[in-house]
């Protein structure tokens, strides 16, 4: 039964019962006490009567001396009744309104609805803990792709902005604790339709025990979770944790990968990309000697993943402890001689990675001022400082958060494309650039849609059927099932065969039953593939160039014709 | 020894032996029931119930189930009965006896109850 209704009943027994009394010695007086009747003979109020007195008194509806006009030691008892009842009535319904207002009762009822919400969930969905910058981006992202999320955040003011946020589905949100298991159980761990789990708090630790709970519950689940120290890095290895993403390592790494090898960051940016974004331009930063301001948690990593390719860095920090003891400059990065003491001058790129929003796009201001051709690359921390950031126009602006929730989508929506980049992450760059060239090749302007496809009964019914008595090619998936002879605007990239990865494979490629094809190209080359996948006579004809008919009696027809 | 457990003993005991006394005599004579037994009655099976309430044990379940039941049983007894006085007409003795034998049935309700409090003590103290 509904513990909130218990929890309600044990609060009002004691209001219960000083009402029941109240109204029992009402009652009881009103029968007791002699009254006359209209003519002046003696006459009994009965309990029915009393009963009906006391009701309409006692909730001071008040009709009045019914059916008689009373004694005088009638009144005398009715004025302590009135007193004796509206008290024991204001009394149970402040009872009431203090039960309904308890955080305790509240927090009973929000539990009750989510477990609610969530049970009813028919679709997957992913759950989300932690609702700060990155998770509501994250759950924003899963939105636009119509994935269902479901939010556990431990302030309950965000949780707020969860309801109120400006979403197409619903997302059912909890105020709670995520360290307890028992919260991430009720919203949903252990659901048949639950896909992933995020952990995406401020706090390390809490990221672990998530992520702990997760793969002692529901050892299948896949857990991506952000960590920012090396030390929880390893403890959440140990758990087996899929994915642990550092966002600003993460980003000294593509910033790296940026200078060393642009191919390969414009392919990883391209295939991660949220859907309907514009094609960026390639970057090539340049290499020499950067300056760097704010050496904390980003700038450090900044500075490593820049002196790794060959650059020589100058840090500024505005902590003059900092400052002292690794040989720093110290200052804000705003002031016009530090930067020149710096070697602005001489410098090819300008690196504002301070944690204030202000201070980063003033350091871009004076940089440009200074030097109007500086690659200029900017850390926006807020996400509602966006169009600032914007408006300033540095030449890369860098969001942790969204880096955070690039890779989790890229992982969670479609495992294949995160083994394939690792595993093409040692290809040369030239081999990066003709994938380029192929993918944009199919593309207009837009970023190109990757997916995956499992050669199953499920997924692909069509050519399972059609594998069990023939061999079948990767070339039926390649051709457009309207017109064989023309191409879909698709690439296939990988087949995941078993624990084996086959990379661009040719069209030649045997499929086999089992297989997961990854793709990327135009949704349109997308929608076209499942007609060839899904239905046995548009396969037929994409394979053999004969266009069969479907029905029972136009086949045997056809069979006849050819006989 | 626990004031809770006593005021919960008194009342569940309370309400069987008055619904006991407004139940025994003569089944369709009204002189033998008092209605002010049967008022006390229900007074005091009301009490009974919500002392019964927010216990989430199997047997708290079975308490208030039977507490319910009494309730109910001794309720309509009463709109009856009240009924036969106000509206209809009068006292007969068929009313007298829908009356007792309602009251009757919450008499078993309120046995099942006592019991299940003797069941309950007797594994306490083992």
């Amino acid at each position: 039964m509904n513990s909130a209704l218990f929890l309600a009943l044990r609060r009002m027994r004691a209001p219960l019962i000083v009402l029941i009394v109240a109204y029992a010695v009402s009652i009881l007086g009103m029968v007791l006490i002699p009254g006359v009747d209209g003519q002046g003979m003696p006459w009994r109020v009965s309990f029915f009567h009393a009963f009906y007195f006391v009701s309409y008194t006692a909730t001071t509806i008040g009709f009045g001396e019914i059916p008689y006009a009373f004694t005088d030691a009638q009144r005398m008892w009715v004025t302590a009744t009135i007193y004796i009842t509206v008290v024991a009535w204001f009394y149970a319904l402040g009872k009431i309104l203090q039960i309904m207002q308890d955080p305790a009762f509240q927090h009973v009822l929000a539990a009750g609805r989510l477990r609610r919400a969530v049970k009813g969930l028919r679709e997957p969905f992913f759950l989300v803990c932690g609702y700060g910058e990155t998770g509501s981006e994250l759950v924003e992202a899963f939105d636009h792709r119509g994935v269902r999320a479901v939010v556990i955040d431990m302030n309950a003011a965000r949780v707020g902005e969860a309801d109120l946020a400006d979403l197409l589905l619903d997302v059912p949100a909890l105020v709670g604790d995520v360290r307890a298991p028992d919260t991430l159980v009720l919203a949903g761990l252990q659901h048949r339709r639950c896909v992933g789990l995020v952990a995406l708090t401020n706090d390390d630790q809490a990221n672990l025990a998530v992520a702990a709970t997760a793969r002692l519950l529901r050892p299948d689940l896949p857990v991506v979770c952000r960590c920012e120290s090396e030390h929880t890095a390893k403890s959440m290895a140990a758990f087996g944790v899929h994915q642990v993403i550092d966002p600003f390592a993460l980003f000294g790494v593509h910033l790296a990968t940026a200078l060393r090898k642009p191919g390969h960051f414009l392919l990883r940016e391209w295939l991660t990309a949220a859907p309907d974004e514009l094609l960026r331009e390639p970057l090539f930063p340049p290499t020499g000697r950067w300056v760097l301001c704010g050496f904390g948690r980003f700038g450090t990593r900044m500075a490593k993943g820049l002196e790794l390719v060959g650059n020589t860095v100058t840090v500024i920090d505005s902590d003059p402890a900092v400052a002292a003891a690794r040989g720093l400059l110290c200052g804000q990065g705003t002031e016009r001689e530090i930067l020149e003491q710096a070697g602005i001058r001489d410098a090819v790129g300008l690196i504002a990675g301070t944690a204030d929003d202000v201070t980063n796009l003033s350091i871009v201001q004076i940089g440009r001022q200074i030097r109007p051709d500086l690659f200029l690359v900017a850390r926006q921390n807020q996400r509602r400082n966006g169009m600032l950031f914007e408006a300033a126009g540095p030449t890369v602006t860098v969001q942790p958060s969204m880096v955070v929730v690039h890779e989790c989508l890229a992982y969670l929506m479609s495992p294949l494309l995160g083994r394939f980049l690792a595993s093409v992450a040692d290809q040369p760059n030239e081999w990066a650039n003709e994938l380029i060239a192929r993918i944009a090749a199919v593309m207009e302007e837009r970023v190109p849609e990757s997916w995956a496809i499992r050669l199953d009964a499920h997924e692909a019914p069509a050519i399972v059927e059609a594998l069990a008595s023939r061999t079948l090619t990767l070339a039926v998936l390649l051709a457009d099932p309207q017109r064989r002879s023309e191409d879909l605007p698709v690439v296939p990239l990988a087949i995941e065969r078993g624990d084996g990865l086959i990379v661009l494979p040719g069209p030649d490629a045997a499929l086999e039953r089992g297989d997961r094809l990854l793709f990327c190209g135009r949704g349109r080359g997308r929608r076209k593939q499942f007609l060839t996948i899904a239905d046995a006579n548009v396969l037929r004809y994409v394979a053999t160039g004969q266009d069969v008919p479907g029905g029972w009696i136009w086949s045997r027809f056809a069979r006849s014709g050819e006989a | 020894m626990n004031l809770e457990k006593v005021v919960f003993g008194f009342f569940i005991v309370m309400a069987m032996t008055l619904n006991f006394g407004y139940f025994i005599g003569d089944l369709t004579d009204v002189t033998q029931h008092n209605v002010y037994e049967l008022y006390a009655a229900i007074v005091v099976n009301l009490i009974a119930t919500v002392l019964k309430f927010g216990d989430r044990t199997q047997v708290g379940a079975l308490h208030l189930a039977t507490s319910l039941v009494a309730d109910l049983q001794l309720i309509v007894g009463a709109i009856v009965l009240a009924y036969a006085v106000h509206v209809g007409v009068g006292i007969t003795p068929s009313t007298v006896a829908s009356v007792v034998s309602l009251s009757g049935g919450a008499l078993l309700a309120n046995v099942v109850s006592v019991v299940l409090l003797i069941i309950e003590t007797s594994q306490l103290r083992r």
